[in-house]
Formats: C-alpha cells, sequence, structure tokens
C-alpha cells in the first residue's frame, strides 16, 4: 500500500461524505473513538507503521493478488473480463487486509482484546486469525441464526482461540450482532477494540477500513494497465457493507473514463422486499453510528435484509457508497440470487475457479452491463471484477442450491 | 427557560432529588403502558422517561431490549408514543421523552418538535445523538421551546463535557458507569466523580442514571445528583409480572421504594 493521501475531499474532519457518515454514538464512546482517529491519523504518517503493514500484505496475506484474465468467462459474458483474485489471500477474501491494519492499532493503541461482529463468519474468522498473530483476545459475536447456518466458521473461529458469542436478540442475525458488539464495546471501551469488518459505522472506521483495504485498487490499476496498457472501461465489485467495492474504485475515483458499478444483493428482487439493496431500495437514515442508505420502515424501524449470500446480509451500506451514488461518481444496481447464482456456476465452469457468493453478485452484475457498455464503446469492454472471496465456505449453500448434495 | 425545570424546582425546594422513571411506550401494550406510568406517577415518581422502541437499541440492556421487542411487535408507532406523552402529561406530572435519533429523523425533526411540545411533552433525552451531529435538532428544539438533555460519560473529557452541557437544557443526563441500561448490584463509585467534575463546569441540574434498581441505591445517588433516572428495575416489574394487575402492584411498591429512597438521601 503507498503512503499517499487519499484522494479526494471526502470525508471532511468529523468523518462526512456529503450529507453521509459522522457519528451517531454514544458518548461514552467518543473518546475511544478520539483516540482511534489519532492513532490512525499517525500510523499513517508513520514509516514504520506503513513498512510493518506492507510486509504482513506481502508476506503474511499473500498480496498483492493477481489479477487474472479469464478468457473463457470473458467469451461467454461479451466483454474481456478481468479478476481481482482477492479470493487467493491467506483465509480466502480482502477481508484480511482490514483486519491486519486494525490489529497492528490494536497494539499500538495498548489495547488487548478485540471484539467483532460477523454475518457468515468470514469477517470473525480473519478476526480470530489477527488475533492469533498478535496475541490479542478475541470475542466475536455472531446472530444465532448464522452460528447455526454456518457451523464450520464457528469451529474455526474456536480452533484460532476465539471466543464465539451467539446473539439471540432481535432478529439474531448480523445486524444485531453488530448491536452487541457496540454493547461490549461501551462496556469495555478502556482495553478493547472493535473491530469494524466493514467501512461502515462511526467515524474513523469508514475512512480507516477504506485506506486499509484501497491497496486492492492501487494493485489493479497498475496490473491492469501493465496487462491492457490501458485503465479499464468498469470497475465492478458487490456491495454489502461494501468495504471490497470501496477498496477496489479508491484508487479508479479521480479516473473520469472509468466506470464504478457497485452490486448489491436484490434477495428475491428489489420489487418483493426480500432484499438487503440498502441504496436501490432503501432510505437515508442512521444505522450503527453513521447516517447512510438503509433498509427501514415509515418510523425509522431497521427493516430485515435478505439474500442467499450471508456476506451482503446487511440492511445498511458504508456512506462513503451513500456519497457515491448521490454524486452520480458510483452506479449501485441490484443483482437478484438467481442471477447470482448463475453467474456462481458459469465461472466455476469456464474458470476452474469457486467464487464466494458475494463475489458471484459482481460476476453476474458485469455480465448484465457488458452489453450495454460494449454497444456504447463500439467494442468489446474491459470490466476488472473484484472477486473479492472464495467460495469454499459457501458450498453447503450452493450446493443445496443446485440441488447437488447426496441425499444424508 | 427549561419545561422541565419545574420539577427540579419543586423538588429543591423540598430539599431532595427528582426521581425519574422510564418506561417504553406501548410495552405491554400502548394503554398499559399508559397505565403504568400512572401507577408510576401516583407512587411518587417525578418526571416520566417514554422511551421510544427502537429496532437496534445499543445503548439498551437485555431487560429495556425485550422490552422494546414485545412494544414493537405489538406494533407501536412514533405516534402512538406521543399519544402515551399526552395521556401521562395530562396527569401532571412532566414527561421527558428517551428517543434514539433515527426515528425521529424518519418523522421529521421538526414536526417530532411540533408534536412532542403540542403533546405536552418538555423535550428529548437522545442516547445515540451527540451535540455535534444535533443541528437541526438544536434549531427544532429552540423553535418549539424543547429542552434538550444530551448524556455525558465517565470517559468523556472535560472539553467534552463542557461542550455538552452548553448544548443540553433542562438538565444532562450523567451515565454512572461505562456501560448499557441495566439494574446492577452494586452503585456506581465513577458517578459521584463525574457529578463533580460537571459542577465544575455547569449549574445545570444534573440526572444520574444507569444501575440505580433500589431504594437505597436512590438515596445514596440522591446524596450527590439532582435526579435519580431508573430504567430497568421498573421495566422488570411488568416484564416478570403472570398479569397486569400484578405488574403495576410491583411497579407501585418499587416506585414508593425509589420516592422514599430520593427522600432520604445518604450525604
Amino acid at each position: 500500500m503507498s503512503a499517499a493521501p487519499a484522494t479526494g475531499q471526502v470525508p471532511d474532519a468529523a468523518g462526512h461524505f456529503g450529507r453521509f457518515g459522522g457519528r451517531f454514538v454514544p458518548e461514552a464512546l467518543v473518546a475511544a473513538l478520539d483516540e482511534l482517529d489519532a492513532a490512525y491519523r499517525k500510523a499513517m504518517g508513520d514509516e514504520d507503521f506503513l513498512a510493518e503493514f506492507d510486509a504482513l500484505l506481502r508476506d503474511y496475506a499473500g498480496t498483492p493478488s493477481l489479477l487474472y484474465e479469464a478468457r473463457r468467462f470473458s467469451a461467454r459474458v461479451g466483454a474481456r473480463i478481468l479478476l481481482k483474485r482477492e479470493d487467493l489471500n491467506h483465509t480466502g477474501a480482502h477481508k484480511v487486509r482490514n483486519v491486519l491494519g486494525q490489529a497492528l492499532l490494536t497494539k499500538r493503541m495498548g489495547k488487548r482484546r478485540v471484539i467483532a461482529e460477523t454475518g457468515a463468519g468470514q469477517h470473525g474468522v480473519a478476526t480470530a486469525t489477527a488475533a492469533a498473530l498478535f496475541d490479542l483476545e478475541c470475542v466475536v459475536y455472531m446472530g444465532q441464526v448464522d452460528t447455526e447456518r454456518q457451523a464450520l466458521n464457528v469451529a474455526r473461529m474456536r480452533m484460532l482461540g476465539a471466543t464465539v458469542v451467539p446473539v439471540t436478540t432481535g432478529s439474531r442475525t448480523l445486524k444485531d450482532a453488530m448491536n452487541e458488539a457496540m454493547r461490549d464495546w461501551v462496556a469495555n471501551v478502556e482495553d478493547t477494540h472493535y473491530l469494524i469488518g466493514t467501512a461502515a459505522g462511526p467515524h474513523p472506521f469508514p475512512e480507516m477500513v477504506r485506506d486499509f483495504v484501497r491497496g486492492i485498487g492501487e494493485e489493479a490499476r497498475r496490473q491492469c494497465l501493465d496487462l491492457t496498457g490501458a485503465l479499464p472501461d468498469a470497475v465492478a465489485a458487490c456491495v454489502g457493507g461494501g468495504s471490497n467495492a470501496l477498496g477496489i474504485f479508491h484508487a479508479f475515483v479521480p479516473d473520469a473514463g472509468v466506470r464504478l458499478y457497485g452490486f448489491e444483493a436484490g434477495g428475491e428482487g428489489v420489487g418483493t422486499g426480500r432484499h438487503a439493496a440498502s441504496i436501490t431500495g432503501g432510505s437515508s437514515g442512521v444505522l450503527h453510528g453513521t447516517r447512510t442508505y438503509v433498509l427501514q420502515d415509515a418510523d425509522g424501524q431497521t427493516i430485515e435484509s435478505h439474500s442467499i449470500s450471508a456476506g451482503l446480509d446487511y440492511p445498511g451500506v458504508g456512506p462513503e457508497h451513500a456519497w457515491l451514488h448521490d454524486t452520480g461518481r458510483a452506479t449501485y444496481l441490484p443483482v437478484d440470487d438467481a442471477d447470482a447464482m448463475a453467474a456462481f456456476e458459469l465461472l466455476c465452469r469456464t474458470e476452474g475457479v469457486i467464487p464466494a457468493i458475494e463475489s458471484a453478485h459482481a460476476l453476474a452484475g458485469a455480465r448484465a452491463i457488458a452489453p450495454r457498455l460494449a454497444e456504447e464503446l463500439g467494442r468489446e469492454p474491459v470490466i476488472v471484477v473484484n472477486l473479492s472471496g472464495r467460495g469454499d465456505k459457501d458450498v453447503h449453500t450452493a450446493g443445496a442450491y443446485f440441488g447437488i448434495l447426496d441425499k444424508e | 427557560m427549561s419545561r422541565i425545570g419545574v420539577a427540579f424546582d419543586k423538588a429543591r425546594a423540598d430539599g431532595r432529588a427528582v426521581l425519574v422513571g422510564c418506561m417504553p411506550a406501548g410495552f405491554p401494550t400502548v394503554e398499559g403502558s399508559i397505565a403504568a406510568m400512572k401507577a408510576m406517577v401516583e407512587a411518587g415518581v417525578d418526571v416520566i422517561e417514554v422511551e421510544i422502541p427502537y429496532s437496534d437499541p445499543v445503548m439498551d440492556g437485555p431487560v429495556i431490549q425485550k422490552a422494546s421487542d414485545i412494544a414493537l411487535a405489538g406494533g407501536v408507532r412514533v405516534a402512538d408514543a406521543l399519544r402515551v406523552v399526552e395521556a401521562v402529561a395530562a396527569t401532571g406530572a412532566s414527561v421527558v421523552t428517551m428517543t434514539y435519533w433515527n426515528p425521529i429523523e424518519q418523522y421529521g425533526v421538526d414536526a417530532f418538535a411540533r408534536d412532542m411540545a403540542a403533546a405536552g411533552g418538555t423535550g428529548l433525552i437522545t442516547p445515540d445523538l451527540i451535540p455535534d451531529e444535533a443541528a437541526e435538532w438544536l434549531a427544532a428544539s429552540d423553535a418549539h421551546g424543547l429542552d434538550r438533555t444530551f448524556l455525558v460519560s465517565p470517559s468523556s473529557t472535560d472539553a467534552r463535557l463542557r461542550m455538552t452541557v452548553e448544548h443540553c437544557r433542562g438538565f444532562v443526563y450523567a451515565t454512572a458507569i461505562m456501560g448499557v441500561t441495566g439494574a446492577r448490584a452494586q452503585t456506581s463509585e465513577a458517578a459521584p466523580v463525574l457529578v463533580s467534575r460537571l459542577r465544575e463546569v455547569t449549574d445545570i441540574p444534573v440526572g444520574v442514571g444507569l444501575g440505580v434498581g433500589t431504594g437505597a441505591q436512590a438515596a445514596t445517588v440522591a446524596g450527590y445528583a439532582d435526579a435519580v433516572i431508573v430504567g430497568s428495575a421498573l421495566v422488570r416489574c411488568v416484564l416478570d409480572a403472570p398479569d397486569q394487575a400484578a405488574g403495576l402492584t410491583a411497579l407501585r411498591k418499587l416506585s414508593a421504594e425509589l420516592a422514599d429512597g430520593v427522600r432520604n438521601p445518604a450525604r
């Protein structure tokens, strides 16, 4: 990752991305957020920190990840598809970049305990991994519904030495796990860092998480220039909370000719109400410490989200995405479960790569926009797709979806 | 001018602290919550804190979470909470509303302030709105003459204590412990320190809440604070009761015990 300052004018010093972002938190957390903000700013200007982070990313996480030209998939989609292979990172997703950055900061702040929320368990596993590496106590909050459907990841976290706490309040899914982690943090803020898993939450989390994962786009931009001699026509990523998308978008934001597409989880279809598309199907509100697009009713009560992808199954989105949407710099479109699973299958069969179902939304999105882009450009478009994670964790879900599991 | 000031003036004239009792609107039903709040007033609670149930209450512990869930499952709306405020204010008690910010933002900040004032409410306690983000609420509360209670915490710096109390009107809410709502066996050692730090920067009345649930604890807190705020212990009376009558009986008993506590402060 480069030490260059982040491009653009956002967020402001108080964490506002236009009308979004900010801090909507109990006063009890403000001192800890200020401490974190100061530590993060100091670290980003500290050569030692950046060198340590770079070394970890290279030697431990296995980055830079490859930019792979998926020729057989491309032929079926009608675009030249370049896959940013974040699925090959240690722990199987882009998330390792964020947890390594935050774990390093935790050490620098002198804290000895990390807590995290997790939906599918990927961020929980990544946090437990970093906690093992840095010798930190680790507690992961996970909705009880998710601990049941992701039993393998629960076992992984425990193997790595973490305590997994099933959350039995509310809808017993990711948003409730996040509530419970916030409650833990309010009570234990003195020795505990809340290692938020996405570019959401109160300032400075959205900006800080973005900066820890922005290497994805910096690498991809350089790799695409090396490979094709030009910038891509479009960059595509899936958007739940939105860290993988911001990670790959950020370096391209100043490149006006590069279209940025974020694909939200359309679930059973945005029209059915059973989806997780906060930007396409939600409205501006306050959730989990930030102002952003939220799935909510007229009274501001959060509406439960739905997606076949546990990692996208969240009723909010990072505030920078809300801002990129409002400014028109990025385009957000829903991809429903069926289209995502069709793209999942296509990548398996054409490239021998099993993607995370989250990332399959980006693949399906690229497939959907390819004909339009080709028509607009009058040639085959070049699309960089963030393959943000691998599908090992999804084998059971996908097997059941395709009806290929033997009867037990 | 502060709307809730009358409650503090009256208690001060009696030489005692104000007793604030919290109950979620619509728990277990809208009518049931009104009956519970009226029982609290009759048994000696000075100020009723009407909590608007919210789907993601990050400052609340298990008891109030459960009560909020029950209220929401029963279909309670923000408009119902205003109806509760109106019914309880009609008894002559002071009523303050405690609410997470998103329901107010969706109702419309100015519209809510207008309707809250019309219902006879005194103002809002905002657990997840800090003055830094409150420009719209500052304007709306000024326009409609409502009080503003922001929270301060043992972790707040002196600069933030000063900044926060400058934006409060009516009283400031000092959270006694680092944590969420819920009765605790021990009273806080951090609370008296926080209150004395506040005394150095403000004359505004100080209410202390979080973890207060017995008459003895109320007496302890009344020894150094201007208001004693009790939530979960009161909510539990209703939550644990086999029927409404038993719930109201338990609520009256605890309210009377707490009212006795604030009248016999431990100095």
